[in-house]
């Protein structure tokens, strides 16, 4: 074997391996999502994009504890990682103001028949800024924040009559938040059982999503959307009352309760320990699996998120597709998105377990009937209100966090954590120039 | 014959210079000029999260705002507090293990092995696990078997990870059970270095057990006891892992939330990427000044 064979070998192998890929390769479409049951279910429902179009699909999923960060870092450095991003509701703002998002506005005006999906999920996970009309995500997942209870103790007529006994009205899921907190306070008879398990942590935005609603539906509010004022809204009579209620339901609830996220409060719930509990609707899957739950799966209801002494509202969660701009596969997200939203496909999605944003999937007897809790989650629909969705966020939400997270363990007073946060919030604002003319 | 040719046609210098420069490029590229580019950042207004905004210099306000920020100062004591108890704690329990060990007993080995596994973990594995040992209520293993002595005094199960007097607490244990044995391994290389014939001399001359360790063995010891202190509390004011998933980011509320759990937040949740190097240039001061204070007094050992 003579040197210049080597050289020649060396050179054809090296130029291989330089060689770009094949063009008529496909790359396969990656969705990027956080790690839960909807995610299986994309996957599971992708596969008929892929029969179709015979384009790959995969799902990357991604814990929900650094789902935020890895995502972000993704962005930060312009990776083309992801196709497909599907975000939080207040990911809009700062992604869409940060060029992570590409904008959709048109695309979707001409390939999507936008009237086909519910006009909150639209202005939750698709509009930025809220009623400008102007869309950078693809509504996918709508949830809502509701309740399970314990069926075998609301039912029990002992329960019954010593709750009638004491409270002097029938023991039924709870309709307001006096209800709720009576009932919980019924239930709590610890160390074995506790009224309630809700939304508590400091735990990225899980007491936020747990008392917002409270707050809402108590009278109070973040502030205001147009001038971006929160002294005098946050941090009013009506939030304060909020917080107390809020910081005395913790009462009722397991000593651990102050970390309670999701996942702790479907576990406190599977292992019998409380008979109601706080959860996102898309967990619920989980409640009702003889596998997982194999206690109480036949023995749980689902009721909406009560309403308040000044009005009804609920957290919304849920998330809407984007496509990220680095992607180098942008046409095929905008095929696959366009497949997804079509009413078979979102019937299907629905049947899988998916909480679809179309609207006449969403009122259908399909829809209604597929779990025990769609009832609940289609009556929920009109009470929906979100968080800041401005590109703040964060740092709004990491305040609320810790301010609501300390009262909840007695180091701070209600009045005092409210006043922090109207301050900081406004100082954030102030930063960002929200207030200059 | 032609590789001898080439490298007798290097001179000494250029030879020196092949060596150094893939080290000082990897330096300037990795540490030097990131430390000069946070430097810059850390005047200006800059989110990186929102690249198509350029960073606006704004001077010193980073540093005022933050050093102005009452809670900023709450994070610092939280930290010291938690670097004085965590590194008192490890420093009597790693050195009465070192005392324990310097001597032949059978299983020496395994047994100090076996004691160094702690530190050879994850920390989040280990916040992980501690997380379930220190639970709040009976399923934890503590509380569990606390249970009955709780039980006998009519009091609840102890809310190591979700009472604020408590939590720093939890913190400080886990840290303590992690970091001990680094204590250890550094306090026994010391005491196995201490020559035996003083001791024979001590003996000799009759001297107590109390005065041999105060008048030999700590003397001895204490150099590299100083640096052990100097790594831990290095390390300890850095204390970021076990409290994220030990005490679930911080809490409850800002019982546990330390600077470098701050810092986090401000750099990688908010993407005030300005304000976050502005505040990892005030940890870099405080961090170096405590060093300096330890390295002088090892100095002053040294010469003593």
């Amino acid at each position: 074997m003579n040197k210049s064979f080597i050289y020649i070998f060396v050179l054809a192998i090296s130029t291989l391996i330089m060689l770009p890929p094949s063009s008529n390769a496909q790359k396969p479409l990656t969705v990027v999502w956080a790690e839960w049951a909807p995610a299986d279910y994309l996957d599971e429902l992708s596969k008929d994009f892929t029969a179709e179009t015979g384009i790959a699909v995969e799902v990357v999923q991604i814990p929900w504890g650094s789902f935020q960060e890895k995502i972000s870092a993704a962005f930060v450095g312009k990776s083309d990682l992801y196709d497909i991003v599907i975000g939080d509701s207040q990911w809009l703002g700062r992604n869409s103001v940060g060029g992570h998002y590409i904008e959709l506005t048109e695309w979707m005006n001409e390939n999507i028949d936008v009237s086909s999906i519910s006009d909150t999920a639209m202005t939750a996970f698709a509009e930025y800024p809220k009623g400008s009309k102007e869309y950078w995500a693809l509504p996918a997942e709508v949830d809502i924040n509701g309740f399970m209870y314990r069926k075998d103790l609301f039912e029990d007529a002992n329960e019954q009559a010593a709750f009638k006994a004491k409270y002097g009205y029938e023991l039924a899921p709870p309709k307001t938040y006096k209800e709720l907190r009576d009932i919980a306070e019924f239930f709590t008879r610890g160390p074995d059982l506790y009224g309630i398990a809700a939304y508590f942590s400091k735990e990225y935005d899980s007491i936020t999503m747990g008392f917002q609603q409270v707050m809402w539906s108590f009278g109070g509010s973040y502030g205001d959307p147009q001038t971006y004022k929160v002294d005098g809204y946050i941090n009013n009579e009506d939030s304060v009352k909020a917080l107390e209620y809020y910081a005395e339901l913790i009462k009722f609830a397991p000593p651990d309760a102050p970390n309670y996220y999701w996942q702790q409060v479907l576990d406190a719930y599977k292992a019998g320990k409380v008979a109601m509990a706080m959860e996102y609707f898309a967990f619920f899957a989980g409640a009702i699996d003889p596998e997982q739950n194999p206690k109480y799966y036949d023995k749980t209801g689902f009721f909406i998120a009560p309403k308040g002494p000044k009005g009804h509202y609920i957290s919304i969660g849920g998330q809407g597709m984007s496509i990220s701009s680095y992607s180098k596969n942008k046409p095929v997200a905008k095929q696959y998105m366009k497949w997804f939203i079509q009413k078979d496909v979102q019937e299907k999605w629905a049947m899988l377990g998916g909480f679809t944003p179309h609207r006449e999937v969403l009122q259908s007897e399909t829809f209604l009937n597929a779990t025990p809790f769609n009832q609940a989650f289609s009556e929920s629909m009109p009470y929906l209100k979100d968080f800041w969705a401005v590109p703040e966020y964060a740092d709004l939400l990491e305040v609320c966090q810790t301010n609501w997270n300390a009262v909840m363990v007695g180091a701070k007073l209600p009045k005092a954590a409210l006043d922090q946060i109207a301050r900081k919030h406004e100082q954030i604002f102030e930063e960002a120039g929200y207030y200059d003319e | 014959m032609r590789k001898i040719r080439f490298a007798r046609g290097l001179s000494d210098y250029q030879i020196k210079m092949a060596f150094i420069m893939p080290t000082m490029i990897l330096l300037i590229l990795m540490n030097i000029f990131p430390l000069l580019w946070s430097l810059y950042l850390s005047f200006h207004r800059y989110k990186a999260s929102i690249p198509n905004r350029l960073p606006k210099f704004i001077g010193v306000r980073n540093y005022a705002q933050l050093l102005s920020d009452p809670e900023i100062w709450e994070y610092f004591r939280t930290t010291a507090y938690f670097v004085v108890l965590a590194v008192a704690a490890q420093f009597i329990i790693g050195f009465g293990l070192a005392l324990l060990l310097n001597r032949d007993f059978r299983y020496k080995g395994f047994v100090t092995t076996l004691i160094l596994l702690p530190m050879m973990l994850s920390p989040v594995v280990v916040g992980l696990f501690w997380r379930f040992i220190l639970a709040s209520d009976a399923s934890g293993l503590v509380n569990y078997f606390l249970s009955p002595l709780l039980n006998a005094l009519n009091r609840d199960s102890i809310p190591w990870t979700t009472s604020p007097n408590m939590a720093m607490i939890a913190v400080v244990i886990v840290d303590t059970w992690m970091w001990s044995p680094f204590m250890m391994l550094i306090s026994l290389a010391g005491l196995s270095a201490v020559p035996k014939y003083l001791y024979e001399a001590a003996d000799v001359d009759r001297a107590s057990g109390w005065f041999k360790f105060r008048r030999i063995t700590l003397p001895l010891v204490s150099p590299l006891l100083l640096i052990a202190l100097l790594f831990r509390t290095m390390d300890a004011f850095k204390m970021f892992d076990i409290v994220y998933v030990l005490t679930h980011e911080g809490g409850p509320g800002t019982a546990t939330e330390t600077v470098s759990m701050n810092l986090y937040r401000l750099a990688f949740r908010s993407y005030n990427t300005g304000k976050a190097c502005a505040m990892a240039y005030i940890l870099l001061i405080v961090i170096v000044a405590l060093s300096n204070i330890y390295v002088k007094y090892l100095n002053r050992l040294r010469e003593a």
